[in-house]
C-alpha cells in the first residue's frame, strides 16, 4: 500500500467511515425523503404542513449550520429529556414509596456519539432534496399502471410496494444520483464534530507533519474515486431501467 | 332462474354535477358476451369502471355471483366502499383489459402474467409460472415472455395484456376498448384472441367500436345514450331491426 508519514492504516480507517457516514445517511435521506414526498401529495393539510415545513426550512439552512444545531441542540434535547424522565420517575415513586431515594434510572448525561449525531445530521438534510426529487417521481408514474394494480385487487401497501415504488425510483434515479454524489462530499463536514473520518485525520496528520498538502490531497482522491465509482454504478442502472421504459 | 354472475342495478354516477350514469340495469350471466356501445362520451368507460369500483358508484348496486358490493356513506365522500377487503376480493376476480394495455413497464411479460396470481390470489409462484407459460403460448406471445413491454408492438401488448387477465380465472372480463389504440392491421390478432374466448364461453363485458364484433361474437348488445340504455337486445335483433332513432344514426354512421 501507499506510504502517508506512518498515517496510512488510521487514514484507511478514515475513509471507511466516511462511506458508512455517507451510506448510512443515504439510507436514512431516502427513507425520510419517501415520507416527506407521500405526505406532500397526501389529502392530508396537517401533514402537507410539517412536510412543506421540513424542506424548506432545511433547504434554507446551510449544511455547517444545520449540523452543528442538530449536534449541539440535540445533545441538548436529549439531556433535557432525560433529566425530566428521571424527575418524574422519582416523584412517581416517591408517591407509592416515601422512602424512595433518588436513583439515575436514566443516564444523567448522554453523549451523542458523533457517528450517529453526523448520520442523522446528513440523512435529515438530504431527506428534504429527496422529498423533492421523489415527489417529481411520484407525479411522473403513469397512472393506468396503478390503476392496473388497483383493477387486479392490490390493497393500497402492494400497489406502493410492488407498482409506484420500482416506477418511480426510475424517475428518481437521475435527481438521486445527484443527491447522492453531492451527500457523499457533504461528510466532509462530519468532522467538524469530532468523526475521526479522513478529513479529520487528514487535518490530525497535517498538523504533526506539516504536509498539509499531501494528505488534502490523497483526501480529494478518495473522494474522487468514491464518485466516480458512483457515477459508473449509476450510469449502469439508468441504462438497465431505461431498457424497461421504452 | 340461476343467479347473474354480474347483475348491475339502477346505477347513477356523477362526477360533481356532470351525470354521467342515470340508472343503468345490466344482468351478465355465464357465458354471457355484452357489447356495450355508445357515442363517445356516453359513460360507456364510467359503467365498466364502476363494475370494479374504479369509480365509485354514486348510487345503486353492483353484485357479483349474487353478493352485493356493500357501500355506506362518508360525510366528505358520499357513497364510498363500506369494506376494502370486499372490494379487493372482488376486483381480483373481474379482470380489466384495457385500452391503453396497462402492463407494468417494470416487469417482463411473464412476470406481468403472474403477479396477480402470485402476490393477489397467492398461488404458488411455479404453479403460476406453468399456468402463465400456457397462456402465453395460447396468446402466441411464449416467445416473448422475457421481453418488457415497452419491446412490443401495441397488439403482442393487448394479446398480453389478455394472458394477464386470463391468468386470475376471472368470473367476468371487462374489455374497455381493447383495440381502440391499435393500428389497423393490429386489431385483428386482438379480435381473434377474444373470439376465441366468446366460444369457449367466457363472460365477458366489451365496450368496443367495432360492430363486426358486437354483431357477430356477442349475445347481447346494450347501447347507451346520455347515461340511459336506449337500445339493447340480440345483435340480430337490433341491428336489422332498431327501435331507436339515435341507435339508427349511430350505427349508420359507424359503417
Ligand atoms: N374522472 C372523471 N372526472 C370527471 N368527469 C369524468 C371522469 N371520467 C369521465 N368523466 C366524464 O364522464 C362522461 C363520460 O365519460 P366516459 O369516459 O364514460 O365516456 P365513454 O363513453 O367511455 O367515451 P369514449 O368513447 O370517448 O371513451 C364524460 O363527459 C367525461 O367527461
Ligand atoms: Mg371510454
Amino acid at each position: 500500500m501507499f506510504a502517508l508519514y506512518g498515517y496510512q492504516e488510521i487514514f484507511l480507517e478514515g475513509a471507511w467511515l466516511t462511506l458508512q457516514v455517507a451510506l448510512l445517511s443515504l439510507v436514512l435521506s431516502v427513507a425520510l425523503g419517501l415520507l416527506a414526498a407521500l405526505a406532500k401529495l397526501s389529502h392530508s393539510t396537517i401533514l402537507k404542513t410539517i412536510a412543506t415545513l421540513y424542506t424548506t426550512i432545511i433547504r434554507g439552512i446551510p449544511d455547517l449550520i444545520l449540523m452543528l444545531l442538530i449536534f449541539f441542540g440535540g445533545q441538548l434535547l436529549i439531556n433535557d429529556m432525560s433529566y425530566t424522565l428521571n424527575e418524574w420517575l422519582n416523584e412517581t415513586i416517591t408517591g407509592y414509596y416515601p422512602t424512595h431515594e433518588w436513583t439515575a434510572y436514566l443516564p444523567e448525561y448522554i453523549d451523542i456519539s458523533p457517528y450517529f449525531a453526523g448520520i442523522i445530521t446528513i440523512g435529515f438534510i438530504f431527506g428534504a432534496y429527496m422529498a423533492e426529487t421523489f415527489r417529481g417521481a411520484i407525479l411522473s408514474v403513469d397512472k393506468g399502471q396503478l390503476e392496473a394494480a388497483t383493477a387486479y385487487g392490490m390493497n393500497k401497501y402492494k400497489r406502493f410496494f410492488r407498482v409506484m415504488f420500482p416506477q418511480m425510483m426510475r424517475h428518481a434515479l437521475p435527481g438521486l444520483g445527484n443527491n447522492w454524489l453531492v451527500l457523499l462530499k457533504t461528510t466532509a463536514l462530519v468532522s467538524i464534530i469530532g468523526l475521526q473520518d479522513m478529513v479529520k485525520i487528514a487535518g490530525d496528520a497535517s498538523g504533526s507533519t506539516q504536509k498539509p498538502f499531501t494528505f488534502y490531497l490523497v483526501v480529494a482522491l478518495v473522494f474522487l474515486f468514491y464518485t466516480a465509482v458512483s457515477t459508473s454504478v449509476l450510469k449502469w442502472a439508468e441504462r438497465k431501467y431505461s431498457i424497461q421504459t421504452r | 332462474m340461476t343467479v347473474p354472475t354480474l347483475s348491475i342495478k339502477n346505477l347513477h354516477k356523477s362526477f360533481a354535477d356532470n351525470q354521467v350514469l342515470k340508472g343503468i340495469d345490466l344482468d351478465a350471466h355465464k357465458g354471457d358476451v355484452i357489447s356495450i356501445l355508445g357515442a363517445s362520451g356516453s359513460g360507456k368507460s364510467t359503467l365498466l369502471r364502476c363494475v370494479n369500483l374504479l369509480e365509485t358508484p354514486t348510487s345503486g348496486d353492483i353484485l357479483v355471483n349474487g353478493e352485493l358490493i356493500e357501500m355506506k356513506q362518508d360525510i366528505k365522500r358520499g357513497a364510498i366502499p363500506a369494506s376494502n377487503k370486499q372490494v379487493e376480493r372482488i376486483r381480483s376476480r373481474l379482470a380489466m383489459v384495457f385500452q391503453s394495455f396497462n402492463l407494468w413497464s417494470h416487469l417482463s411479460v411473464l412476470e406481468n402474467v403472474i403477479e396477480a396470481p402470485v402476490h393477489v390470489l397467492g398461488v404458488p409462484k411455479k404453479e403460476a409460472i406453468v399456468k402463465a407459460e400456457a397462456l402465453l403460448q395460447r396468446v402466441g406471445l411464449y416467445e416473448r415472455k422475457d421481453y418488457y413491454p415497452g419491446q412490443l408492438s401495441g397488439g403482442q401488448q393487448q394479446r398480453v395484456a389478455i394472458a394477464r387477465a386470463l391468468a386470475v380465472e376471472p368470473e367476468v372480463m371487462l374489455f374497455d376498448e381493447p383495440t381502440s389504440a391499435l393500428d389497423p392491421e393490429l386489431v385483428g390478432e386482438v379480435l381473434t384472441v377474444m373470439r376465441d374466448l366468446a366460444e369457449e364461453g367466457r363472460t365477458m363485458l366489451v365496450v368496443t367500436h367495432e360492430m363486426a364484433f358486437a354483431r357477430d361474437v356477442s349475445n347481447k348488445v346494450l347501447f347507451l345514450h346520455q347515461g340511459l340504455v336506449e337500445e339493447q337486445g340480440k345483435p340480430e335483433d337490433i341491428f336489422t331491426n332498431p327501435s331507436s332513432e339515435r341507435f339508427k344514426q349511430f350505427i349508420s354512421t359507424v359503417y
